[in-house]
């Protein structure tokens, strides 16, 4: 593969925070994402939505490093995640590339992911004293903090198996942002709650849009919110981008038949 | 000889039994606690990227399994001193009955890890923690508590084991035992004492094995 | 001494051990799969006797040393009359020690058979001997053999034991080598390989063979 086509870094002017270049992913045979090209800008929130298997949860994972991809360069605030320079070209990136790089973004998953055998305020903790070498006493301020923003704190000594899921999921997101990422990815947060409670998660969402300038990246199938509180919604079919634009044109006015169908068999179901 | 129980024999042989019954523990002891940390190194060993060591390490598990602990024994005690190499009763038993549990305690951590979900794994890179802190921060407390029932039949498996450490002279219950049978000309009385305190302590251990296993569920709030 | 002029001098003494090692593993297999299965069965049983007897079996030999229980029978029993060689002392010793392992198994396999197939017996009004035979039996077997593949390995590395009380056995053979050669590493590394290839090349391909089979039958390969 060419990689001379990749610059090693964004020139200044043209720097979003995440760029897909030319993105691949394909397990053995099957092409999962075909040639990805998605620019999110420092402190855009964008939504994936999709038809299941059209690669929606794949963009995030291959953002958090969890899968290899098969071609092209990511790029996070305009420095190569997936890759490193090597004698002036664009090289695999090795581990100790991807654990710095890694640094920068945050993800919270559709099964939370909690370490059970620690508290709520453990687990927020965790990251900022293992990995970024904070002082326990300033992780714990950090965490408390957090937890205070989600709404979490006064079940902060309670283990995972104590809480519910809506409870479990909001303190996965602050969590997440202990470790203070630029980027932050939420995987299908809402799949796995009762209904009753996803509101309570969507709603801390909603709260970081509102009050912090993180940029994001989510993947929902709970369309009402996602058109709430989108700067951009991208359709996903079959591995590609079928349809992007702001939630109003996109919900209100889909111009591929695609997009069209998909809208409106989500819209029956509802 | 005649089979009928002598009681002042009993009360005749029984502390130098009980006294022998503390080298069989400290013998289990001993060789446990190199079974545990073994025992984990050789499960670790199995999951480095090197694909090489992966599979000697396996092959060497399985071997340490297949193979009877009493030969494993005699060759460690045996073989050394062929290479000018003089190990104590005392040691080559622990090294050999060790690396025998360690075989079979690596089995069961490598249970314990494959049984934790792979998220957690994924929540451990989202944080960004080094390989080493995923393991013992998170992976490896959570792969403990399933694990402790194997551990715990384990433990008393070595135990049961230890008698076979008479056989090169290390002077546990089981050696005891014959050499009283040998002096007096009577081995009804001393093997079955050998094997009323075998169940003395089996038993209620595998029970203490269970009631632990809650409490560190509880105590891990799992 | 190179291992291969060790072979060529003491092959017929090993060989002779091997082949003593597998009778004493055919037999003592008999006895433990005979004695888990009535001790297994037992433990299930409505009979309070029967269930008692069961449970006491079982946790007698599992509950002592295999070496023990060896020296007693050997020893002890004939004070009480009944004097067996040795021989026939080793395998009765490692069958009924590995059978109250067995034991576990066998009783875990039957209660690990869906409740549904139990009533789906009573439903076309079986007897219930018919139902465990027919019905429970069969499926329990596909459960029970993985286990079985482990312990019969168990097995094979107990009947070391029986060199202890003079059976002439591969442990026994190396250790007689040993002693008149201090040969340490090509006796017992020649024993260590033998036991290893009658466990990793015979029994598990062996126990394998008859799981696959067994799913066949049962329809789920």
């Amino acid at each position: 593969m060419d990689m001379s086509a990749y610059p090693l870094e964004l020139p200044a002017d043209d720097r979003p925070m995440v760029r897909f270049m030319n993105v691949v992913k394909s397990y053995g045979r099957l092409v999962v994402l075909d040639q990805l090209n998605l620019d999110i800008a420092e402190g855009e929130m964008v939504t994936v939505i999709g038809p299941s298997g059209s690669g929606k949860t794949t963009v995030l994972r291959m953002l958090m490093t969890l899968e290899t991809i098969n071609g092209g360069v990511i790029y996070i605030d305009g420095k190569p995640l997936t890759h490193m320079e090597r004698n002036g070209v664009l090289v695999p990136a090795d581990e100790r590339h991807i654990r710095k790089m890694r640094a920068s973004i945050g993800m919270c998953f559709q099964h939370f992911n909690l370490f059970p055998h620690m508290t709520a305020l453990q687990n927020c903790m965790e990251g900022p004293v293992q990995v970024l070498g904070l002082s326990k006493a300033e992780a714990r301020a950090r965490s408390e903090e957090l937890l205070t923003l989600v709404g979490m704190i006064d079940k902060k000594d309670q283990h995972p198996s104590r809480l519910s899921g809506g409870q479990q999921q909001r303190v996965a997101i602050a969590r997440a942002l202990a470790m203070r990422p630029k980027v932050m990815l939420f995987d299908e947060v809402t799949s796995a709650l009762d209904p009753e409670v996803i509101g309570e998660v969507t709603n801390v969402i909603r709260k970081l849009v509102a009050e912090h300038n993180l940029t994001m990246l989510m993947v929902t199938h709970q369309m009402g919110f996602a058109r709430d509180i989108s700067d951009r919604i991208c359709f996903f079919y079959r591995g590609k981008i079928e349809e992007q634009g702001p939630p109003a044109a996109l919900f209100g006015n889909p111009q591929k038949e695609r997009t069209k169908q998909f809208l409106s068999a989500v819209k029956e179901a509802d | 000889m005649s089979f009928d129980w002598k009681w002042d024999f009993t009360w005749e042989i029984l502390p130098r039994l009980l006294a022998a019954t503390v080298n069989t523990l400290i013998a289990a002891g001993a060789g446990y606690a190199i079974a545990v940390v073994l025992g984990l190194v050789l499960a670790l060993a199995q999951r480095t990227p090197w694909k090489p060591l992966t599979l000697i390490v396996r092959e060497f598990v399985e071997f340490i399994r297949s193979t009877p602990l009493v030969l494993q024994i005699f060759f460690v005690f045996y073989v050394g001193p062929q290479f000018g190499i003089r190990l104590s009763p005392w040691t080559s038993g622990m090294i050999a009955i060790g690396l025998h549990y360690s075989a079979y305690l690596s089995e069961v951590y490598r249970a314990g890890i494959d049984a934790v979900p792979r998220g957690q794994w994924e929540a451990c890179r989202a944080i960004n923690l080094s390989t080493r802190d995923t393991y013992f921060r998170v992976i490896i407390p959570q792969a403990l508590p399933p694990s402790i029932a194997g551990m715990g039949n384990y433990l008393v498996g070595i135990f049961k084991d230890t008698p076979m450490l008479s056989v090169i002279g290390v002077a546990e219950l089981m050696h005891a035992a014959n050499a009283i049978g040998a002096e007096n000309y009577r081995f009804l009385e001393p093997y079955t004492l050998v094997g009323l305190i075998f169940l003395a302590i089996s038993l209620p251990t595998a029970g203490l094995v269970r009631l632990f296993e809650g409490w560190v569920r509880r105590k891990m709030g799992m | 001494m190179p291992i291969w002029e060790f072979l060529q001098t003491y092959w017929p003494l090993l060989l002779n051990g091997t082949l003593i090692t597998c009778a004493q593993f055919l037999l003592a297999s008999v006895i433990a799969i005979a004695c888990a299965l009535a001790a297994g069965l037992g433990k299930l049983s409505g009979n309070w006797l029967i269930r008692g007897a069961a449970v006491i079996y079982i946790e007698i030999f599992r509950g002592t040393s295999l070496l023990v229980q060896l020296y007693w029978i050997f020893f002890v029993l004939p004070l009480f009359g009944l004097t067996l060689p040795s021989f026939i002392a080793g395998f009765l010793s490692v069958g009924l020690n590995v059978g109250s392992y067995g034991a576990e198994i066998v009783r875990g396999a039957i209660q690990s058979v869906p409740k549904g197939q139990w009533e789906a017996g009573y439903a076309i009004s079986m007897s219930p001997a018919k139902r465990m035979r027919r019905i429970i039996l069969p499926q329990a077997l596909a459960l029970m053999l993985p286990p079985w593949g482990n312990l019969l390995i168990e097995l094979l590395k107990g009947t070391a034991l029986v060199s202890l009380i003079s059976v002439a056995d591969l442990m026994f053979q190396a250790k007689q080598i040993n002693a008149s050669t201090f040969l340490s590493a090509q006796a017992f590394g020649t024993a260590l390989v033998v036991y290893y290839i009658l466990a990793r090349f015979l029994i598990t391909p062996f126990m394998r063979w008859l799981e696959r089979s067994m799913a066949r039958r049962l329809g789920r390969a």
